[in-house]
């Protein structure tokens, strides 16, 4: 079979799990499509899980 | 060194990066590892894989999103800040981590040097971004003020004594939603100091350790304050690593390494099929990030449609066994949580204590009961000991009880035939020096959990199907992306416009700051949507009526001249409806014709050119940042540059004056304010107090206001006077009525959560876009528009929904109609029937807060899985260990 008839993928890849990549990833999952979220540091969170709280609400980033 | 607390602390060689952290698991520092092999032997679960090699995989996927995140500028280049020098100057990112609990200081603030308590902090803002001399980063990173501004107020609230917080700043960017607000609480209430000044040296007192700072204020005379500490606002910048991604992938990045975008596709990279979100897009806060990441979901998925749930699993549910004329056969489950209990509490003694109580026929203990393979040993030994009721004792059922529950459903019991017991957060962490008190309270916990789960009962959830079609309000830019995106999803969509056309606003605008061309964007927009058989477009039409539920609304529109009534069923809706420009009151707009708004300067430019116009001048926050109206407009800094360059451009000899008070050209708009300087635009900047004034006079209108650096007045001649008119929310008083829609005071709608969900509103299944949201540019219009047809789509996508089970009921045999529950509850639910004569609960509306069954005077009204004597068993039980 050619690359052309192949049968599209129901699947995608996300690069970064951040508070974008998580987003993106869930928006995704929750949409019935399958999700290969990639991350190279051993925790997801990116960023956002090092702020201690977040303006303007001075919400807990946790 | 620990590289999450920026190095204030050091950590060990195998490490768990923060309390928090997800996974929660432990790495090893290759860096810093000496090979010992210890952790390997004494790891209880045989988790450490010592040699554990890279391993390389292969998958094949349809779109890719790249989320490579931002990384905060290292200032240690810019010697005159002394960082890495002075242990008192620290980074923005290292106060993040000094003012946490889980930081380096335990959440005390402290300064580097000798851990004293700070009586003045520093903050100097654009360190590392709006610098091409230094650093080379032309833009505007966009957060650092709002951050810093943030940081101040809370390390006021955290040091015990006064503290003096200011911030050097060049012009304070507080342009989103609720942040001019919030800077004006930092001002005005907390005391928080702003400095109009970019400092250029920071330098050490060596006795001290305090820090000099020598500045030119506005006036422009020297000036010099010591502080305690000096924290650096670092700019956002695209690490080494997500460039180099960007190479392999062959995706274009702009000249600062950010991936480019197109202002009409603000998701999309230079290669189809790879898309974009957060920072690596373009600085932004979290607000921004979580819109785009949902954008970029909606087109990534968009693309694969046909495929939509090809390669997913499917997790089946076996049949559930009828359990309810079974006495209760109680399974106890004790976790250790590694440490976390089991290094507090005798364990083994409870699990003994659990297997003696009453209708408890199997006990067992886990080193983490919440682990995918004790999942597994949870089901084998529910099936071999027939248990019909489950209680874990481990940690908080708010973030384990639905995966618990699940492993329920996978054995065909109910889910709601479980219980938890809190031993973890509510006893093992805060009795940690009381080892014996807290095994005491863990039985007790126990005990008040079996004596519960023997008395819950199966509950049935309803499901309810969905309706597969969406209603988008507003046929502007925010509507007209929604519904195609939707379209795309191969969703139907009713896009409603109350107009006879559709385009909204856009209509009167011309072209971007980058120099596309807004009208043709548009027509081709609105031929895309029309050319989609699966959009219903229907103008000149008002919402009249509204009712039913998520997944199953019912709309009633009046259309057209006649008012013709029709019925609109859908299963969410986009509120899409848009804003307007302010219409100023000020400098005799409406009354002298050479005073207009910068949409009519626009339109004038586009007309007539700019050869006859010697001089214009232009007065930023008209109609914003005043008493009237505090929030900023967010987009008429921009709309000032971009007209004054356009003159410029036409008419290189037109003088072009703007008045301002801050200018706000975050993110990449700050080339163009840059451009605009060096083509000779003149910018004075004036204090709200002190406000420009204006004379028509028959040569040209006369504007006056005190130069701050002269500190007198100058006079300024114009041909045209333009007025920086900010933007107000469309009126929407009868629709918020109608649907039950929140809205802020200044009137845009309210989103779930400000940093979170912020397209989602507070009800399920409805949505918010563009500018109905509030003010913002067309690339993010058309982001957050994306953004919410993909929040839709994950609720479109679901053939039906499931109700929870936790729902209120009316005992109508007792009640005797007093209507307190249909005023309290906060989701004004409980109803009158006036056929039926009774108080009515729909349990689709319901929310489960149990506000109606704690009012009610005569008991008449249960919450499922809360019920009366589901919550005095466990008072009974407790009591019952003789307290």
């Amino acid at each position: 079979m050619g690359t052309a008839t192949r049968k599209k993928s129901g699947s995608v890849m996300i690069v970064g799990a951040g508070i974008a990549g998580m987003q993106a990833a869930l928006d995704l999952a929750n949409s019935n499509y399958n999700v290969y979220l990639v991350e190279k540091s051993p925790t997801i969170g990116g960023l956002m899980a090092r702020l201690d709280k977040t303006f303007p609400t001075n919400d807990c980033t946790m | 060194m620990n590289e999450i607390n920026k190095g204030l602390d050091d950590r060990r060689a195998t490490y768990i990066e923060y309390a928090q952290a997800v996974p929660l698991a432990y790495a090893i520092d290759l860096d810093v590892c000496l090979g010992c092999g210890l952790c390997e032997n004494v790891c209880l679960a045989k988790a450490v894989k010592y040699d554990d090699k890279e391993r390389e995989s292969e998958i094949r996927v349809g779109s890719v999103i790249l989320s490579p995140g931002t990384k905060g500028y290292d200032p240690s280049g810019l010697v005159t800040y002394g960082y890495g020098l002075y242990p008192n100057v620290v980074t923005s990112e290292g106060f993040e981590r000094i003012l946490s609990a889980g930081g380096p200081y335990y959440g005390h603030v402290m300064r580097p040097l000798d851990r004293q308590e700070p009586k003045s902090i520093a903050w100097l803002q654009c360190v590392g971004s709006r610098d091409t001399n230094r650093c080379g980063n032309g833009y505007c990173s966009s957060v650092c003020c709002m951050y810093a501004v943030k940081e101040a107020m809370i390390a006021k609230e955290h040091i015990h004594g006064e503290l003096d917080a200011v911030i050097f700043n060049m012009d304070m960017r507080t342009f989103g939603k609720d942040y001019e607000k919030y800077f004006l609480r930092a001002r005005d209430k907390e005391g928080v100091r702003f400095v109009k000044s970019r400092v250029h040296t920071v330098s050490e007192i060596p006795a001290s350790g305090d820090l000099s700072i020598q500045y030119v204020d506005e006036s422009g005379d020297m000036k010099e304050e010591i502080f305690s500490m000096v924290v650096l606002s670092v700019g956002l910048t695209i690490p080494d690593s997500a460039v180099a991604l960007a190479r392999r992938l062959n995706i274009e990045l702009n000249p600062y390494d950010f991936a480019d975008t197109r202002p009409f596709e603000p998701v999309t990279t230079s290669r189809p099929g790879i898309y974009t979100c957060g920072v690596f897009q373009g600085p932004k806060d979290i607000p921004g990030a979580v819109t785009e990441a949902s954008a970029a979901a909606c087109l990534a998925g968009g693309d694969l449609a046909e495929a939509r749930g090809s390669e997913i699993q499917a997790i089946e549910i076996p049949r559930e066994k009828d359990v309810s004329q079974e006495d209760p056969r109680i399974g106890v489950f004790v976790c250790n949580c590694g440490i976390n209990i089991g290094g507090i509490v005798d364990v083994p003694a409870v699990q003994t204590y659990a297997a003696k109580l009453p209708q408890v026929v199997f006990t067992d203990s886990n080193l983490f009961t919440c682990s995918q393979d004790t999942q597994e040993k949870i089901r084998e030994k529910i099936n071999e000991h027939d248990l019909n009721r489950v209680v874990v004792a481990s940690c908080s059922p708010k973030t384990h009880a639905p995966m618990f529950m699940e492993t329920l459903e996978a054995c065909g019991l109910n889910k709601y035939l479980f219980e938890m017991a809190n031993i973890r957060n509510q006893n093992s962490w805060i009795h940690s020096k009381s080892p014996d008190l807290a095994t005491q309270k863990a039985k007790d916990l126990v005990r008040m959990a079996v004596a519960r789960a023997a008395v819950l009962r199966p509950l049935k959830e309803k499901v309810i199907p969905v309706n597969h079609r969406a209603l988008i309000i507003g046929g502007g830019i925010a509507g007209l992306n929604a519904a195609l995106a939707l379209g795309r999803q191969q969703f139907e969509v009713c896009l409603v416009e109350k107009e006879t056309v559709l385009g909204g606003l856009s209509l009167k605008l011309h072209h971007t700051i980058e120099g596309e061309d807004i009208r043709v964007y548009i027509e081709k927009l609105i031929a895309e949507v029309r050319a989609d058989d699966k959009i219903e477009i229907v103008t000149d039409a008002e919402i009249a009526g509204f009712g039913g539920y998520k997944g199953n609304f019912e709309t009633e529109l009046r259309v057209g001249p006649g008012q013709e009534k029709r019925i609109i069923k859908h299963g969410v809706i986009i509120v899409a409806t848009g804003a307007i420009e302010y219409d100023p009151k000020e400098y005799f707009y409406g009354q002298d014709d050479r005073v207009i708004t910068q949409i009519d300067l626009s339109n004038r430019l586009e007309e007539k050119g700019a050869s006859d116009l010697d001089s214009v001048a232009m007065i930023q926050c008209i109609g914003s940042r005043n008493e009237e109206y505090p929030e900023c407009s967010r987009i008429c800094c921009q709309n000032a540059v971009k007209n004054a360059i356009h003159i410029k451009k036409l008419n290189p000899d037109t003088q072009v004056y703007v008045l301002y008070r801050d200018i706000r050209t975050y993110g990449f708009l700050e080339d163009y304010y840059r451009e605009a300087r060096e083509k000779g635009v003149i910018f004075l900047r004036f204090n709200q107090d002190s406000p420009p004034d204006v004379e028509c006079l028959p040569d040209g209108v006369t504007i006056s206001v005190i130069d701050h650096v002269l500190q007198r007045p100058i006079a300024i001649r114009a041909d045209l006077l333009t007025l920086s008119a900010g933007i107000r929310a469309a009126d929407t008083n009868e629709l918020s009525g109608i649907m039950k829609l929140n809205r802020n005071p200044e009137g845009y709608f309210m989103e779930a959560h400000v940093k979170l969900r912020p397209v989602d509103m507070p009800g399920e299944g409805i949505f918010l876009c563009g500018t109905a949201h509030g003010p913002k540019l067309i690339s993010e219009t058309i982001s957050q528009a994306q953004a919410a047809a993909s929040r839709a789509t994950t609720f479109l996508a679901k053939p039906e929904i499931k109700l929870s089970a936790i729902t209120a009921k009316v005992d109508t045999d007792n009640c005797v109609k007093c209507l307190t529950c249909v005023r309290s509850c906060p989701f004004e639910v409980p109803a009158f029937n006036q056929n039926t004569k009774l108080i009515e609960i729909d349990e689709a509306l319901c929310h489960g807060c149990g506000v109606c069954t704690g009012v009610c005077p005569r008991e008449a009204i249960q919450l499922s899985f809360y019920e009366d004597d589901q919550i005095m068993c466990k008072i009974d039980a407790l009591m019952a260990g003789g307290m």
